[in-house]
């Protein structure tokens, strides 16, 4: 298990002071200039050898990213962060904000630096009220510290950072959906290319980032990539929160190693599934998008990029629902099915359609009130959606059907049959 | 240039192109519905999808730039398959009501469902059902048909400038509708209608009246204005069903107005259909002999210098040289095509035409409007101004104010500070010597004004000073309304006094008789004394004095001949007969001329045609807009006062007669008067 | 989504509110007012009783020089800007699938019966809107509703409907977890961070 002197959320409970003071009893800011002073180059380096991996859910290398942006821009560049943290199961950078606010600050500072930004946008989901507020409170102290703005932390650098509030649109947890609604616009993705570190927000070169992700950044930029590096298992490196929900006994969020366990996370942390391991039915293990596990995969899976797409899941953002015996699983995917459905942008045919055509059918198969062919047919949509829309919405609204479908296929099966049965009996 | 591969060929593309472009350049047709290539790239319908090697996904090829090395499919296996998921997914909730769809026989989506769609629907759901949306009295909505493409929503902001189409809601809950569902208040807004790839938005007017597969296409050209859009008239039987743009870059692109689209019912209303004749005091129907007859008995005896015409706004360039060479017969020169007295010279094309032409516009880096409300005078021109307005024209005005659609930065409404640009006491004199292809555009507002020959004088004295006449350049432009009048300058129709010496003259007694040619625009009552013959089709203003009224072809029911306002030379043609008696007006003057014993020396269109290319060796050369000779003309400049302008057109719906007869062009006027509440009054959807 | 709106009243900005809008302005390059359309329409919400009338998204408009229909697209697409009238107290249930697997559907009965009122719906008397929402994106304390800018967590039929009658009977009640709890730490203590402590 982690040890705790190798956590970075330190505050993740919310037990401490959320404040300045706080923030730099925990060792935030400490430092900053010089961490500012060892330059670009350094710091992307360092990030790169880290092996940080975007933590919104893709997975991209974090330093990759942000040497995509111009060195040496010809006019203002943008670091967003992304804190519309909206994915069903997660509910983790809402943690970051609310109690550790400054380590989202400061690594937007460092961040934003690396990639020669103008200045950060926070855009925090509109639910979001209360982290939003502390968000604010947060800005105000750095500025009056003056650790952001003009000659930030004393480095001789300009960096403002602002905070944007949603008002209500999973898609615009998607980073060009993100930038249109920054923007004042609906939240509809854009086509790429371009991408944003070409054409960005207001057309200017963007970087967007997870919080968690930024929120890292400090303390491996303090304590070293080597040390970060060092955690976890090669290209699914260092520390991750993981969100456990459902139907475990003690439902938590939890910083933990890379690569641990799903069984032992679940069970060290989450006080075990609720009736016993072998209550177990499915975990999603990685939020809403990703395809379930049935209880033969979690018994030895590890939760780390690499080792959830071998069984053709995903880390996601990851968030670990658990599904007990007691639970109507179809439903629990026809669920979630309504809800792509309702987040559906509707730009593009394919997802504006096929979301309201895949629920519909959920709903049916959830009371057996279909055929079976039907079962393949849902299957055909799901993959004629996948790939096929502008953004991933598509494909995370087609996976749990998919691997409900992969893994349950005999259980919508005997909901039909035994809804024909009773048909039949009530004839008679 | 990049290189790619499709389909196995090797193709080299401009830099910039897209990979759709790119198969185009190989004959590869690219399925697609929101896609236009004179609109922004949306890539949402997704039918346009096609595989790229080393892509996990395939690409939208509308939107994806052409890359050197990219290996395209377009007809794999995986392709076909998602383009029959799109298909299959447009159709789930688009009804199946092709039979009483006024877009089947010409809709995308029908046509590519059959091409590319899989046959059978597979969706037992019920079906989306959407609520019309009202959007004034052209377009009919059936919004339960919309495939959410949006090429109307981006018409709507970047062709025409009104911002006030948009998608609200989200998901399959998204809607296109105006603001609050008010009219759109475009004059351009029928073209979405064309746009709509699908039965949503169609012809309000032309609705349930007919199927596309049985009308009978003419191309010609449109005479709303002195713009020449290209067209197409739609005809079944012998009645004009509706009117649709030709393609002509030089000229109206693919846009044609709402007036040029919506005003054909006109043609069908207040004809006159048979001759009429004055018999004390009251018009009574004759025959052609009758009204021949009574001419002849008028003219009999009239010196020449008692007898005059007025040229209208729409007439073909036949009919007007018939009429001058009938007058000239008579021992008259007096035959005035500046209907509304513009001071307008004859004796320099440069000067009465628009030397920088409508695709030059985009050239331009700075425009000055004098005097000119291009929106409501040539729209398809104004289209062209706000398109390269968004490349970085700048635009000024001195004029009325009034939303063009684009930003114009208003010098004021007063003729004295185009003075002051001469003068270069005025900044904008600093910016138009600053810009590199500069135009100055000088509406009829100008000329009409009392000192028009000296404001004429004054634009011409401006282009010369600040080198808007360069080699390659010409930036000085008359901005004409009248279909008629390039055509008439080059037939040298003016006459000493211009109309208002004709309407004086005939008041005084001392001309006699005056011979409209569907002249509508003048003060009739100044006529009373005179006898006048009318010859037109409509019975609109110019028949109130008339004494003898022929009836003759509108625009569609005639081949002519029209110059637009660039000089370019168009050649309309006859889509269907004219009314009752009514005959093509050249063929009317040459049947009077016999009965005159003065017959004109053409017994068919094509001599007269050649008496026009001999007098006019320009007109042979159609269909271009020909380089004109700068010279001499317009008044002395110093004679210019000041004050404001008024403008020409004060209803846009209402300039001609065929507009004014028209109920859908009534309709309009009401709409933009605010008087569109009775919405259900012009619906059609029951 | 329908996109009728309701009409309303004349609308305009408070002189307070309208200072707060040129700060949120002031966020955005210059020439990027547009960008502020959000959060102006949030605060007009929350100046218009909860809800965006006609008025109030046109005064939006006109304030951002954006046109009207820009603005409308925008509220109508959001979940959060309410378009017709709503109760005093809004209370936003999400029955997303975490918070469903912990009992949501215990919590919708009570509060629908506390409330005698449906999804959608406000009580006669002008104090309640129930509404469905998804993920609030507080899972691990599912489940969980919103009312008044505050989550109320880990919920049940019971402190669903002590929540109802406190807010009925003018008080507010405590916010965050409705059970022992510290926030998202396991229920009896954290397992982490413990070390130090």
């Amino acid at each position: 298990m982690l040890k705790d002197k190798d956590r970075i959320f330190t505050n993740l409970y919310g037990l401490h002071d959320w404040g300045l003071k706080g923030a730099e009893a925990r060792g935030d800011w400490d430092g900053t200039k010089d961490i500012l002073a060892k330059g670009d180059d350094w710091i992307i380096a360092e990030m790169k050898e880290s092996g940080l991996r975007g933590r919104g859910g893709a997975g991209f290398p974090t330093g990759l990213k942000w040497s995509f942006m111009p060195k040496e821009p010809d006019g203002p560049t943008y670091l967003v962060v992304n804190a519309d943290e909206g994915e069903p199961g997660t509910c983790k950078d809402r943690e970051i904000m609310r109690h550790d606010p400054h380590k989202l600050l400061e690594g937007s500072l460092l961040a934003g630096f690396a990639m020669h930004a103008s200045a950060a946008y926070i855009y925090i989901r509109g639910e979001f009220w209360e982290e939003a507020d502390i968000l604010d409170a947060a800005i105000v102290e750095a500025y009056d510290a003056g650790l952001i703005g003009k000659n930030a932390c004393g480095s001789g650098y300009d960096f403002d950072i602002y905070l944007h509030r949603g008002a209500g649109a999973y898609i615009c947890g998607e980073e060009t959906a993100l930038i249109e609604s920054l923007e004042g616009k609906k939240g509809q993705p854009r086509l790429k290319p371009p991408f944003p570190a070409m054409v960005g927000v207001w057309g200017r070169p963007t970087t967007v980032n997870n919080v968690e992700s930024i929120a890292v950044a400090p303390t491996i930029l303090r304590r070293g990539a080597g040390w970060f590096a060092g955690l976890g298992r090669p290209n699914n490196t260092g520390t991750k929160l993981f969100c456990i929900s459902g139907h475990v006994e003690r439902p938590c969020n939890v910083e933990e190693e890379m690569g641990i366990p799903l069984k032992e996370l679940i069970e060290k942390h989450a006080g075990g599934v609720r009736g016993g391991w072998d209550n177990l039915l499915a975990i999603i293990p990685g939020g809403s998008s990703v395809p379930m596990l049935p209880r033969s995969i979690c018994d030895d899976v590890l939760m780390d990029f690499d080792s959830l797409k071998e069984v053709r899941s995903g880390l996601g953002t990851a968030a670990v629902i658990v599904m007990d015996k007691s639970t109507d699983i179809v439903r629990a995917i026809a669920r979630l099915a309504q809800f792509y459905k309702h987040e559906s942008c509707g730009q593009c045919t394919p997802c504006r359609e096929g979301t309201g055509w895949m629920w519909r059918v959920m709903e049916r198969l959830v009371t057996g009130e279909a055929d079976k062919s039907e079962i393949d047919l849902l299957l055909e949509v799901s993959k004629q959606i996948e790939g096929h829309t502008i953004c991933a919405l598509g494909d995370a609204a087609a996976w749990p059907i998919q691997g409900l479908i992969r893994h349950f296929r005999p259980e919508i099966e005997r909901r039909i049959d035994e809804r024909q049965d009773n048909a039949v009996a009530a004839a008679e | 240039m990049p290189t790619l591969t499709i389909n196995g060929k090797e193709v080299t593309v401009e830099p910039g192109s897209t990979v759709m472009q790119a198969c185009e350049a190989v004959g590869i047709e690219i399925p697609r519905f929101c896609y236009h290539e004179r609109l922004s790239i949306a890539g949402n319908c997704r039918m346009c999808l096609v595989e790229m090697e080393k892509s996990p996904k395939p690409i939208a090829s509308c939107a994806m730039p052409a890359g050197d090395g990219m290996v395209i499919h377009t007809e794999s296996e995986e392709v076909k398959r998602a383009r029959e998921g799109v298909m299959e997914f447009l159709l789930i909730n688009h009804p199946l009501d092709c039979p009483i769809c006024d877009q089947g026989g010409e809709c995308d989506l029908q046509d590519q469902a059959t091409a590319y769609g899989r046959g059978l629907s597979r969706y037992q759901e019920n079906k989306r059902a959407v609520r019309e949306k009202y959007m004034g009295p052209l377009i009919k909505t059936v919004m339960t048909r919309c495939i959410h493409c949006t090429r109307c929503v981006r018409f709507a902001e970047e062709i025409a400038g009104v911002p006030t189409l948009g998608a609200v809601g989200r998901g399959e809950g998204l809607e296109i509708t105006t603001y609050l569902e008010k009219a759109l208040q475009s004059e351009l807004s029928g073209n979405i209608i064309d746009l709509c790839p699908v039965g949503a938005l169609t012809s309000k007017p032309y609705a349930f009246t007919a199927r596309s597969w049985e009308l009978k296409k003419t191309e010609s050209v449109d005479v709303m204005d002195a713009v020449g859009s290209a067209i197409r008239i739609d005809a079944r039987g012998n009645e004009v069903m509706r009117v649709l743009p030709r393609l002509n870059e030089e000229v109206n692109e693919e846009w044609i107005s709402d007036k040029t689209r919506f005003a054909c019912d006109g043609l069908k209303y207040k004809r006159l259909d048979r001759p009429w004749v004055r018999r004390e005091g009251k018009l009574v129907e004759a025959g052609w002999d009758e009204a021949f007859e009574s001419i002849a008995a008028v003219l009999k005896d009239l010196p020449g210098e008692a007898l005059a015409a007025i040229v209208g706004d729409l007439a073909d360039m036949e009919a007007m040289l018939a009429l001058k060479d009938l007058l000239g017969a008579l021992g008259s020169a007096r035959i005035e095509c500046r209907q509304d007295g513009a001071a307008l010279d004859a004796g320099c094309r440069a000067g009465y035409i628009f030397n920088s032409t409508i695709a030059g516009i985009e050239e331009a880096d700075y425009c000055l409007l004098v005097g000119t409300n291009p929106r409501h005078e040539a729209t398809i021109i104004n289209a062209r101004l706000r398109k390269a307005t968004l490349a970085g024209l700048k635009v000024a005005r001195i004029g009325p104010p009034d939303d063009l659609t684009y930003r114009v930065e208003d010098l004021g409404d007063d003729a004295g500070l185009l003075k002051q640009i001469l003068d270069g006491t005025h900044p904008a004199a600093e910016a138009l010597q600053r810009a590199e292809k500069p135009m100055l555009i000088l509406g009829q507002g100008a000329l009409t004004r009392a000192d028009g020959a000296a404001m004429l004088g004054l634009a011409r004295a401006v282009a010369d000073k600040y080198g808007l006449i360069t080699g390659d350049w010409n930036g000085f432009n008359i901005l004409h309304t009248a279909a008629s009048r390039v055509g008439g300058l080059d037939l040298g129709l003016t006459t000493e006094g211009g109309v208002e010496a004709i309407l004086s003259d005939a008041a005084k007694g001392k001309t006699r008789a005056v011979f409209l040619l569907g002249a509508d625009e003048v003060d009739m009552s100044r006529l009373k004394k005179a006898f006048v013959v009318y010859m037109g089709s409509h019975g609109d203003a110019g028949v109130s004095e008339a004494d003898i009224i022929l009836p003759a072809a509108a625009y569609t029911e005639k081949p002519g001949t029209y110059v637009n306002t660039e000089g370019r030379v168009q050649r309309a043609q006859k889509a269907i007969f004219p009314p009752g008696d009514a005959r093509e007006d050249w063929t009317i003057l040459r049947a009077l001329s016999d009965k005159l014993g003065v017959t004109l020396p053409y017994d068919d269109l094509a001599a007269l045609r050649a008496k026009l290319a001999e007098l006019l060796p320009h007109l042979e050369e159609t269909d271009t807009a020909p380089q004109a000779a700068w010279g001499a003309f317009g008044g002395d400049s110093k004679g210019a006062k000041k004050g404001g302008f008024a403008l020409p057109v004060e209803d846009f719906y209402q300039t001609n007669p065929v507009a004014r007869a028209s109920r859908t062009m009534a309709q309009c006027s009401a709409m933009m008067r605010g008087e569109d509440e009775d919405r259900e009054g012009t619906g059609t959807d029951g | 989504m329908s996109a009728a709106v309701k009409n309303g009243g004349d609308f305009a900005f408070t002189a307070a509110n309208k200072k707060w809008a040129a700060g949120q302005i002031a966020k955005y390059p210059e020439g990027r007012q547009a960008s502020a359309v959000m959060p102006l329409l949030t605060r007009a919400q929350d100046q218009n009783a909860g809800w965006l009338s006609t008025p109030a998204i046109e005064h939006v408009a006109e304030f951002l020089g954006m046109a009207a229909i820009r603005v409308l697209e925008v509220a109508t697409f959001y979940s959060m800007y309410r378009l017709s009238p709503v109760g005093k107290h809004v209370i936003e249930i999400c029955t997303t699938t975490p918070c469903w697997l912990r009992g949501s559907d215990a919590v919708v009965a009570a509060a629908k019966e506390e409330l005698g009122i449906d999804f959608g719906e406000t009580t006669s008397d002008g104090e309640f809107t129930l509404l469905e929402v998804e993920c609030a994106g507080a899972c691990v304390n599912a489940p969980v509703c919103a009312i008044h800018r505050k989550y109320y967590e880990d919920l049940d039929g019971d402190s669903i409907r002590a929540i109802i009658q406190s807010l009925r009977s003018g008080k507010e009640p405590d916010a965050g977890p409705q059970i022992e709890r510290q926030k998202s730490a396991p229920v009896g203590g954290p397992t982490t961070l413990t070390e130090g402590a």
